[in-house]
C-alpha cells in the first residue's frame, strides 16, 4: 500500500482533464467548489453533475446513482475537507459495494476555497486512503504520479467496484465554473444520462 | 383503501410499493422500527441504514437523478441536522427528496432535548417552503402519504411526512 507522504503532488484540473478524456457515457458528480469547477472546465459532459452547495455530499450522490443506474458507471470527484465532513458515507459505500462507482479524492491539505486553511486532517496527516480501507473499501489506493492516476481510473473503468483513488494535489484553484443554475444543471444532467426526456 | 385493522406502518409500506418508491434510506428510530423492519423484510425494497441524514439526502437525491425513488427516514432530531442540504440540493435543484420524520419531542416525550429540537422541525419546513404534512390519524395515513408522494414527484419538488405519535403511539417512559 502507497504511503501518503510519497505520492507526488500533482495538479487537480490537469487529472480531471487526463479522466475525462477516458470517458464514455459514465456519469461524474462533481464536489463542492474546485472539484466541479474544474471538472466544467475540462469540457463539458452531458452526464456531468456540478454539486453547487452541499459540501460532503458528491460521493453519496453518486452512490443514489449508482443504485439507480447498475450499468453505467459513475465517478464522485470529491475534495479532502469535504470528505473529511462525511466520513461516514464511506462505510455505507462498502456496505452496498456498487460495483460501477469510484470515488476521487482530491487532497490538497487546505480548504482552498474560503481562503486555504489547512483542514485539521492535513494537520494531523491523516491519510484518507487508510480510512477508505479502513472502512471496508478494499481497492482504495494514492495515484503515485500521473501515470498511475490513469491506470487507476482505466481499472475502475475496467473492473468491478467500489474504487477510491487519492490523489495529492497542489493548492491551485479551479479555472473556470459552470453557470449556477442548479435546477438546470440537474435537468441537464437527467436527460444527459437518460431518466429525462 | 386500506383495511381498518391494517397498522400504519404496513399502510405506508403499500403505498411506498405502489408508488415505486423502492429506495428506502434511514437512520434508525425506535418509534420506526416495526416500519423499518417490515422494509427491511421485503425483497420489493433496497433498504439500509446511512451513518447521517445528510448523506440520505445525497443518496435520496442521486437515485433520482437516476431514475429512482427513494425515500429518508428518520426521527426529529434527524431532521435538524439537514437544513442546508435540504436547500442547497433537492429545493436549489427541484428534486423531490422525500422525508420521513417519526415526531419525537411531543406529545409525552421524556427527554428534554428532543422536545426542544422538535420546535425547530416545522419552522425550517415552513422557512424552506417545503410541503409537509402530520400523519395523525391510521384512517387518513394512505390517502397523506398517498397524495403527498405523488404531488413531490408531480412537482419535483421534496416534501416531508412528520409522524405523529397519534399515529404511532410515541415512545414513552413512566414518570
Ligand atoms: C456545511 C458547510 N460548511 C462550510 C461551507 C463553506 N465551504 C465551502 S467549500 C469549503 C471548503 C471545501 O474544501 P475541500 O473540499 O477540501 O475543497 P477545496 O476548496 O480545497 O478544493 C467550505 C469550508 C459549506 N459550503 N458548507
Ligand atoms: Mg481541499
Amino acid at each position: 500500500m502507497e504511503a501518503l507522504h510519497n505520492a507526488k503532488v500533482m495538479n487537480r484540473f490537469d487529472l480531471t482533464k487526463r479522466l475525462v478524456a477516458k470517458l464514455k457515457d459514465e456519469a461524474v458528480i462533481g464536489g463542492i467548489g474546485n472539484s466541479n469547477f474544474d471538472l466544467w472546465a475540462s469540457g463539458h459532459r452531458p452526464q456531468n453533475f456540478y454539486m453547487l452547495g452541499s459540501m460532503g455530499l458528491a460521493a453519496p450522490i453518486a452512490l443514489g446513482f449508482a443504485l439507480a443506474q447498475p450499468q453505467r458507471r459513475v465517478f464522485a470527484l470529491e475534495g479532502d475537507g469535504s470528505l473529511l465532513m462525511q466520513l461516514g458515507c464511506l462505510s455505507t459505500i462498502a456496505t452496498r459495494a456498487p460495483r460501477n462507482l469510484c470515488v476521487i479524492l482530491w487532497d490538497n491539505g487546505v480548504y482552498q476555497i474560503t481562503g486555504s486553511q489547512p483542514t485539521p486532517a492535513a494537520t494531523a496527516r491523516t491519510d484518507f486512503v487508510a480510512i477508505a480501507r479502513a472502512s471496508g473499501l478494499s481497492q482504495s489506493h494514492w495515484a503515485a504520479d500521473e501515470a498511475e492516476f490513469e491506470s487507476l481510473v482505466d481499472a475502475s473503468l475496467a473492473g468491478e467496484g467500489p474504487f477510491f483513488i487519492g490523489v495529492r494535489v497542489d493548492s491551485q484553484p479551479a479555472v473556470a465554473q459552470p453557470e449556477r443554475d442548479p435546477s438546470r444543471i440537474r435537468d441537464s444532467f437527467m436527460r444527459g444520462v437518460g431518466s429525462k426526456g | 383503501m386500506a383495511e381498518a385493522a391494517t397498522a400504519w406502518h404496513e399502510v405506508i409500506t403499500e403505498v411506498l410499493r405502489r408508488n415505486e418508491v423502492s429506495l428506502v434510506t434511514y437512520v434508525p428510530d425506535n418509534v420506526l422500527r416495526p416500519l423499518i423492519g417490515a422494509i427491511e423484510a421485503d425483497p420489493y425494497f433496497t433498504a439500509f441504514p446511512v451513518a447521517r441524514e445528510e448523506e440520505g439526502v445525497g443518496i435520496v437525491c442521486g437515485a433520482w437523478m437516476g431514475g429512482m425513488r427513494g425515500i429518508l427516514l428518520m426521527q426529529t432530531s434527524g431532521f435538524a441536522t439537514l437544513a442546508n442540504v435540504i436547500a442547497s440540493l433537492p429545493c436549489a435543484a427541484q428534486i423531490p427528496a422525500v422525508l420521513m420524520v417519526s415526531e419525537r419531542g411531543t406529545l409525552g416525550e421524556f427527554n428534554l432535548g428532543q422536545a426542544l429540537v422538535c420546535r425547530t422541525m416545522r419552522p425550517v419546513l415552513d422557512a424552506l417552503a417545503m410541503e409537509h404534512h402530520t400523519v395523525t390519524r391510521l384512517d387518513e395515513a394512505e390517502f397523506m402519504v398517498e397524495r403527498t408522494l405523488r404531488q413531490a414527484f408531480a412537482t419535483q419538488a421534496p416534501a416531508c411526512l412528520i409522524l405523529s405519535p397519534l399515529l404511532t403511539g410515541g415512545k414513552t417512559v413512566k414518570a
